[in-house]
């Protein structure tokens, strides 16, 4: 059962399902379903917290999926409610649930980049999200990775919007002094392309680019991991071969404008704003190097945990459900008007929306539709950050050894967001680790130094 | 001709704008061709992809993006979103609380540099070594010390347009002609009275000639800070809508950095003229 299902559904089949949300059968009855009924926030409070309870303790009794199925079937879903009611306490748990530790903090301010990886942690202000959790959340549009670092550190923002890789870095004091950091939430995965000038439209072939010039938003990004990782993959030295630079975002489509590179791996909106400016073409979705990578993350120092942990649990619930919600295809056009204008992420409506609905123009004359060309998925997959420590020795920063796991434990809080997600109705994964292939090349979480010791092309040091 | 050099003069700047416009405007017009691509193509893409709309915005556009802004100066859309009347107002807040601290610490040093050879051989090499660093450069410096980014770019304001007004008031202070400094020694005034009532009065021109240099500093910088900082002010402004690609929209800023800089310019060299005496 997936994160976002609902567990009184006796009719959702066992397997995964074809359509893009995941809730329903097929593709055309996500199309036809009620709106109202499945996708839209729930209005009420007291309603909401009673669900959220109540799927709790459904998903507590019936573990197995189908064992749940067939008790919901030969019971219907209203008897089985009142049902648990009789044996568990439903009001008065729901009324603990909801007076639970209210925040210490409750004006908070949250700092972003204007990317659509920030799509959650933006769109939860207009949409609500934050003050559902009675808080009262300003988010602040940041100049650069650097600057929302530097403001995180110096306690400006309660909390921000980081390149996954970032938190790791500056917790092991790479580029910063070293701060404890966290990752209560990844904010997506996918969402990223490399995109090409127009000029190269005839080299496709990745092998030919040597003395190309490319450029990556941060050093310490999944930008930079899955670029060089793609280079060396075909052979390609990113040290040697080629030149990477690290430019902000909007500056990339001018400078690919004016021919100063040749290439950028970006997130998007920066991607399709090439495109629809005429400037450039996609040559591959970061899809296609990593399905279900991690880009940017939702970070926290662990010092505004201990100081205000209500606070802390309550921003991380506002972005599950956020990120729940603009998981969701039917949301994104949504989505998309509510994040464009000037005070969010100040783009063209239709950019945003060719990225976030996955329907979009290639740049080369053709229509493409990839629904997962971005997706939320919040859960902070401690195995994510082993594979980019992996890479951060990989390119030389980190030096000498690192307790993988260790690391991975301190920064990415998979306990602590279980935790939070299982309080909330959802089904968090069992564990926190897990085995994913990168263009075709397995990694196993447990063995990440023969992982390491497996690449040719890497830094010499 | 009987036409005043005054009238004259506008007649060439009118005409000298009317080119740039005309030049501007040709240049802008883009191929007007439509490129070559299917329908619901067209749609996801710009107009510079599809109609081959030029990529820098023409004359027209910047003045009904400039209508727009100027109808409504005062909007407050959240707090990444902000009236241009309001950015300016953050700006010229940072800029005036920055000079003001300037201007405490460089005209009192300036006059103690001026009066003591001592001090202000001692203190050359300080000064000569601060003075051409450039704002951006303090910036990571201020934000990592100072915690604080509004604070931080306060303190860049200060740190920059510090100098020439102390460089000014010494220099000022120091070259105060000798004969008048005697006269008022023979007349038995005191440190304090002559400083105030003979090199003040004397000083004042080069003083204010060194503010209104800084005042153009301070006005230079704050730009710079504000595009790196964020949050609000002018140089928020052109970085968000850099960031948003609407060249229009930088083109207006430009135009307003630049008339609030003469303003504030004219300001002080009216100034500068209450003060000035003929010798």
């Amino acid at each position: 059962m997936s994160t976002f299902d609902d567990p009184f559904d006796a009719d959702r089949a066992l397997t995964r399902s074809a359509c893009v949300c995941g809730q329903h059968r097929s593709a055309a009855e996500h199309d036809h379903a009620d709106r109202a009924l499945r996708c839209e926030p729930v209005e009420s409070e007291e309603k909401r917290y009673e669900g959220v309870v109540a799927s709790a303790v459904m998903r507590a009794v019936f573990p197995q999926d189908a064992a749940r199925r067939a008790f919901l079937k030969s019971v219907g879903a209203s008897t089985a409610l009142a049902a648990l009611s009789q044996f568990f306490p439903l009001k008065t748990a729901t009324e603990a649930f909801a007076e639970a530790g209210a925040p210490e903090k409750k004006d908070l301010k949250v700092g972003f980049i204007p990317i659509t990886c920030a799509t959650p942690i933006i769109m939860a202000a207009p949409l609500g999200f934050y003050a559902r959790q009675g808080l009262n959340v300003e988010v602040v549009k940041t100049a650069g990775w650097a600057v929302i670092r530097d403001k995180t550190i110096n306690k400006e923002y309660d909390a921000a919007h980081m390149l996954a890789p970032m938190p790791i870095a500056i917790s092991l004091g790479l580029g910063a002094t070293a701060i404890p950091f966290t990752v209560p939430a990844i904010e997506n995965i996918n969402g990223q392309g490399i995109t090409l000038a127009m000029k190269h439209k005839d080299r496709r072939d990745p092998k030919d680019w040597k003395g190309m010039k490319f450029a990556i938003p941060f050093d310490y990004s999944m930008h930079n991991y899955l670029l060089r990782y793609y280079l060396a993959e075909h052979g390609i030295d990113p040290d040697v071969d080629v030149q990477l630079r690290s430019v902000p975002p909007p500056e990339m489509v001018a400078n690919l404008r004016a021919d100063n590179i040749d290439g950028f791996l970006a997130p998007d909106n920066i991607c399709q704003r090439a495109i629809y400016d005429g400037v450039g073409f996609l040559h591959i979705l970061s899809k296609e190097i990593w399905d279900g990578h991690p880009c940017c993350s939702f970070a926290a120092s662990r010092e505004f945990i201990t100081t205000a942990p209500n606070s802390f649990a309550a921003l991380t619930r506002a972005i599950v459900d956020a990120t729940g919600y603009a998981s969701k295809a039917e949301n994104r056009k949504q989505i998309a008007e509510a994040i464009a204008p000037a005070n969010y992420i100040n783009a063209p409506v239709t950019v945003l929306e060719q990225v976030l609905t996955g329907t979009y123009a290639d740049g080369l004359g053709g229509v493409k539709t990839d629904a997962k060309r971005v997706d939320f998925d919040p859960f902070p997959w401690q195995s994510f950050a082993v594979w980019m420590l992996t890479q951060m020795k990989r390119w030389g920063q980190i030096k000498g050894d690192v307790d993988y796991h260790a690391v991975a434990e301190q920064v990415y809080l998979a306990t602590d967001t279980k935790k939070v997600m299982a309080e909330m109705g959802l089904s968090p994964p069992a564990t926190s680790y897990k085995s994913f292939s990168v263009m075709g090349k397995t990694f196993d979480p447990e063995k990440p130094d023969d992982y390491l010791a497996g690449f040719k092309i890497r830094k010499s040091s | 001709m009987t036409l005043s050099l005054r009238l004259r003069a506008a007649i060439v700047s009118i005409a000298l704008l009317a080119v740039f416009l005309g030049a501007w405007h040709l240049a802008t017009r883009g191929t007007g061709t439509a490129a070559n691509m299917s329908p619901e193509y067209a749609k996801l893409m710009g107009l510079t992809a599809t109609q081959g709309k030029s990529a820098m915005p023409g004359p027209v556009d910047v003045g009904a993006k400039l209508w727009e802004h100027l109808k409504r100066p005062f909007y407050d859309n959240g707090p990444n979103d902000k009236g241009l009347g309001i950015q300016l107002a953050y700006s010229m807040g940072r800029v005036a609380l920055g000079y003001f601290i300037a201007v405490v610490v460089a005209i009192p040093l300036g006059f103690l540099i001026g009066m003591s050879p001592l001090i202000s051989k001692a203190l050359d090499p300080f000064i000569q070594v601060l003075k051409p660093i450039s704002p951006l450069a303090w910036m990571p410096l201020a934000l990592y010390t100072i915690k604080d980014s509004s604070i931080s770019a306060i303190f860049v304001i200060f740190i920059c347009s510090v100098w020439p007004m102390l460089l000014n008031t010494a220099f000022g202070v120091a070259s105060v002609r000798k004969e008048w400094i005697n006269v008022a020694r023979t007349l038995e005034v005191g440190t304090v009275r002559r400083a105030f009532t003979v090199i003040l009065p004397a000083a004042a021109p080069t003083i204010l000639t060194g503010m209104r240099i800084s005042i153009g500093i301070a006005w230079l910088v704050i730009v710079a800070a504000e595009m790196l900082v964020g949050g609000t002010g002018i140089g928020y402004f052109v970085w968000n809508e850099w960031n948003n690609l609407s060249i229009t929209n930088v083109i207006i800023a430009i135009l307003l950095i630049g008339i609030v800089g003469m303003l504030l310019d004219q300001v002080l060299a009216r100034f500068t003229r209450m003060v000035t005496f003929p010798e």
